[in-house]
């Protein structure tokens, strides 16, 4: 997919993707760039945050700010950045073994606290960077290295998770339809809350998935209505077809809202009162 | 000496309700007697029912520890007794519920039994006011003026209205008339001294307002006992401050959002007990790694494992220290005073921006929850340190972009912060000075000399902060007896010095606040001054006294005891006896 000159340079780095070629997260990373560009961010004000796996790799390949943090760690490092800056623009990286895995939990308050960020869940159905083990979107089908005689566990659909979690606003796409892909990332950062972006990433050395899923993948019918939590959740966990496009979206107070609504309501408390007031009246 | 000078202790099962308070509201009104006061608490780990008890030391002259043996004991019911007779002065009061008849009742002491719970529920009709009515008796034996509970039940109920006041002064007063009937057989009692000028807070508030002072702004934290006090004052207070605090799903995550928080330039902490901080530990190394500073506050309690959650330990020093994977840089701080506990948070973010490391405060269970009176703090006074942040003019680069990581003489690289020039990756993986991935064995090495080289830079902190030494010698340059102590046990070390040189015991003692890293030759200096080195500490194996002979090459005798309760003075001092036996013999 091609990308403009212009936006490339403001926010590609000098650093080459370490990432196999043919890798599905060269398609999330030119559609990131494509969803910056759009929207005209300057990449000094967007910080992205990864954990570990290939997707961790994501934010050294770009210009913004990154955090490459540990295994799972994506969300809480991300709400770190948004409770001391709700200025910046948040991206969250995370594959499918440091989301729902290792990150699981995190993934659940994440989606509750509502805060405004996109979360970029790179899907390739295993763990890559440790040479092909199950993670818990392995398909039944499949066999990896660490399950030779296939997955003794059921598969987790992460959008239908992240709709009963709280998330406000949950699409998937195929990262192979970098110019959808790029309109969708948009759309999760514009999002006022918690945004999340199912991405099927294929893994082209360990589970090619490119054929299955150009078969599988279909656009949302354009009467789809976003908004019923329950259509969206029989849309989200359909695995014969992959539904892609905005799935569920709804609005609820975000994180920063709710955080100002508290300082106000402290402040009225205190009336002003320094700390030195404060300590003042500890005295005996 | 029987007057101002004594130690009260309260026991009962928390079932009847009030034992801490009745503590608390003793240790406020002494305090307001112009006295100084020192309290130590033990507690139930059950959710409802067990023992608890409160201990309240106050004197005219500063206080260090809580006191060995138990002047006034205040028994809510017969297990109190039983409990707390073992450390009951033989020449001691023993206030009652009449209700029960204290078994093994020493002949040389004096007992004042009273029908508390019948007066509370019967005669008031309020059974939760029997704190109240002990307070009255306390008041009438001891002189201690009545108007002083009154004004502190104004101050503590006044914002829940004058039906609660009157009902809790009703009370104190019933028990005033109860304790004016009978005939005082003790000589203890209370004469009211000038009001001196007194904070009272608790170790936990201490280290709260200190990262207020120090201007935390983000806090993050997860319920654990004994540092939940915490969290739920930054909960309560630092919104006001224009902070974020927020309790969050672990304590992975409690440090994760510090990282994060303190990436985008935000001053943030955590506070937590063992359990958290071993969670926490493999981004303690990723915040070494990346070089991000923050502060956790690690207030030990027994361990291991769950332990005893509600017991004092001071066991936690090998993970504070030697915690994580890989050679991870820290610097670990012991504050052994509630004074200390705000001084030494205000220097943890000091330290932590100053060296753009991670800084572990080491409280304890005893520390956390004891309150002191304490001078007052004049927040002018006191020195912020900011990190260096990068400047594209001033810090003007090669040419070839910004250097995260830069190779300087101290280790500190300036820092870009998220929405001004200088965009790079906070980076795990080891870097280059750019923050790019490598694994070129050289640069390894490099990288690793850089990051520890900063722990100089902490040692040198005194420079910065003047007055700030990270160790106080205490007593003569040379004696017989050295001790070597951290943490919380500092005090009653201080007092057992003073006990030992009474006696006509050389000796003297080095505290040692910063722990990590160590000023060697200051140890090394104490330990050949002194004829033997004894290391009191609140663990089995004897975790510092490691530490000191990995450090400096040089032994100590190591002193330990785990019973979930600080040292006495009087334990102490009977091992410096002992060693200055010793001493005395081989020279």
């Amino acid at each position: 997919m091609a990308v403009s000159a212009e936006v490339r340079e403001r926010y590609k780095s000098d650093l080459k993707p370490i990432w196999c070629p043919g890798c599905g997260d060269f398609g999330v990373l030119t559609a990131t760039f494509m969803a910056l560009g759009n929207l005209g961010l300057n990449p000094e004000e967007v910080v992205i945050v990864s954990g570990i796996g290939c997707s961790g790799r994501f934010p050294a390949f770009t210009t913004a700010y990154g955090f490459h943090s540990l295994h799972g760690r994506t969300m809480p490092v991300a709400l770190g950045v948004k409770a001391a800056n709700p200025n910046l623009t948040v991206i969250a990286v995370g594959g499918d073994g440091d989301t729902l895995a290792i990150g699981g939990n995190h993934f659940m308050h994440a989606c509750r606290r509502n805060i405004n960020l996109a979360y970029l869940l790179l899907d390739n159905n295993l763990y890559a960077l440790t040479k092909g083990q199950a993670s818990p979107t392995t398909l039944p089908a499949q066999t990896t290295d660490s399950t030779p005689y296939g997955s003794y566990e059921n598969y987790v659909e992460p959008c239908a998770l992240a709709i009963l979690y709280g998330a406000t606003f949950v699409a998937r796409e195929f990262s192979a339809r970098a110019r959808k892909l790029a309109e969708v990332i948009a759309q999760a950062i514009q999002h006022p809350g918690f945004a999340l972006v199912h991405i099927l990433s294929p893994c082209i050395t360990f589970f090619d998935t490119y054929d299955l899923y150009k078969q599988q993948v279909k656009e949302l019918p354009p009467d789809y209505d976003p908004t019923d939590m329950h259509l969206a959740l029989r849309y989200a966990t359909d695995m014969e077809q992959r539904w892609v496009g905005v799935l569920f979206k709804t609005y609820k107070p975000t994180f920063e809202e709710r955080i100002q609504a508290i300082r106000e309501k402290a402040m009225q408390r205190y009336q002003g009162l320094t700390l030195q007031e404060m300590l003042n009246r500890r005295r005996v | 000496m029987p007057v101002n000078e004594f130690v009260v202790r309260v026991g009962g099962d928390t079932l009847e309700g009030g034992i801490i308070r009745t503590g608390e509201f003793l240790a406020h009104a002494l305090a307001r007697c112009g006295l100084e006061v020192f309290t130590f608490r033990t507690y139930p780990a059950e959710i409802k029912g067990g023992q608890a008890m409160i201990q309240v030391r106050t004197a005219e002259h500063p206080i260090y520890s809580h006191g060995d043996d138990v002047d006034i004991l205040i028994c809510f019911d017969e297990e109190a007794w039983e409990i707390h007779r073992q450390d009951f002065n033989p020449y001691g009061v023993l206030i009652y519920d009449s209700k029960f008849e204290p078994r093994n009742f020493p002949g040389t002491a004096v007992g004042y039994g009273f029908p508390f719970s019948e007066i509370a529920k019967i005669r008031l009709r309020n059974p939760v006011s029997k704190n109240m009515v002990i307070l009255g008796v306390f008041s009438a034996l001891f002189g201690l003026p009545k108007e002083v509970f009154e004004q502190l039940i104004r101050d503590y109920w006044g914002r829940r209205g004058e039906k609660v006041v009157s009902a809790n002064i009703t009370a104190l007063n019933e028990g005033y008339e109860e304790g004016r009937k009978v005939e005082k057989r003790d000589q203890f009692r209370i004469e009211v001294r000038p009001m001196r000028d007194r904070l009272i807070l608790s170790g936990n508030e201490a280290i709260c307002y200190g990262a207020i002072a120090a201007g935390c702004k983000v806090f993050a934290g997860y319920p654990i006992t004994p540092a939940s006090d915490i969290l739920e004052w930054m909960m309560e207070h630092l919104p006001h401050f224009g902070g974020t605090p927020l309790q969050v799903e672990d304590e992975i995550t409690a440090i994760g959002t510090v990282l994060g928080a303190s990436f985008t330039g935000a001053k943030a902490m955590t506070a937590t007990s063992g359990p958290g901080f071993s969670l926490m530990t493999e981004f303690l190394g990723h915040a070494a790694m990346a070089e991000i500073p923050c502060v956790i506050a690690d207030i030990q309690r027994a361990g291991p494992s769950t332990g005893m959650p509600t017991k004092s330990e001071q066991s936690d020093l090998y993970q504070a220290v030697f915690g994580g994977h890989g050679d991870v840089p820290r610097i670990v701080l012991a504050p052994s005073t509630v004074q200390g506990c705000f001084y030494v948070t205000v220097h943890a973010f000091n330290l932590a921006e100053l060296c753009q490391s991670p800084v572990i405060i080491l409280s304890d269970q005893s520390l956390a929850h004891r309150t002191e009176t304490i001078p007052p703090i004049d927040l002018d006074k006191i020195i912020l340190i900011d990190r260096e942040v990068y400047d594209p003019i001033f810090h003007s680069e090669n040419g070839d972009g910004y250097r995260r990581y830069r190779l300087t003489e101290t280790g500190i690289s300036p820092m870009a912060i998220p929405g001004q020039p200088g965009s790079y990756t906070a980076e795990g993986l080891e870097h280059d000075e750019f923050g790019h991935p490598n694994w070129d064995p050289e640069n390894h090495m490099t990288m690793s000399e850089k990051r520890f080289r900063k722990l100089e830079l902490a040692l040198r902190y005194g420079e910065f902060y003047p007055g700030f030494e990270g160790f106080r010698w205490y007593g003569p340059r040379q004696a017989d007896v050295g001790i070597i102590v951290w943490g919380s046990t500092a005090g009653a070390v201080r007092e057992a010095i003073e006990m030992a040189e009474q006696n006509g015991i050389s000796v003297a003692a080095l505290h040692v606040s910063m722990l990590y890293p160590l000023h060697k030759e200051v140890v090394r200096r104490f330990i050949t001054s002194m004829g033997r080195v004894l290391l009191p500490e609140l663990n089995y194996t004897g975790q510092f006294a490691h530490l000191v002979r990995g450090e400096t090459g040089l032994d100590v005798v190591s002193y330990t005891k785990v019973t979930g309760v600080p040292f006495k003075v009087r334990e102490i001092y009977e091992a410096i006896k002992e060693l200055a036996k010793e001493t005395v013999a081989v020279r």
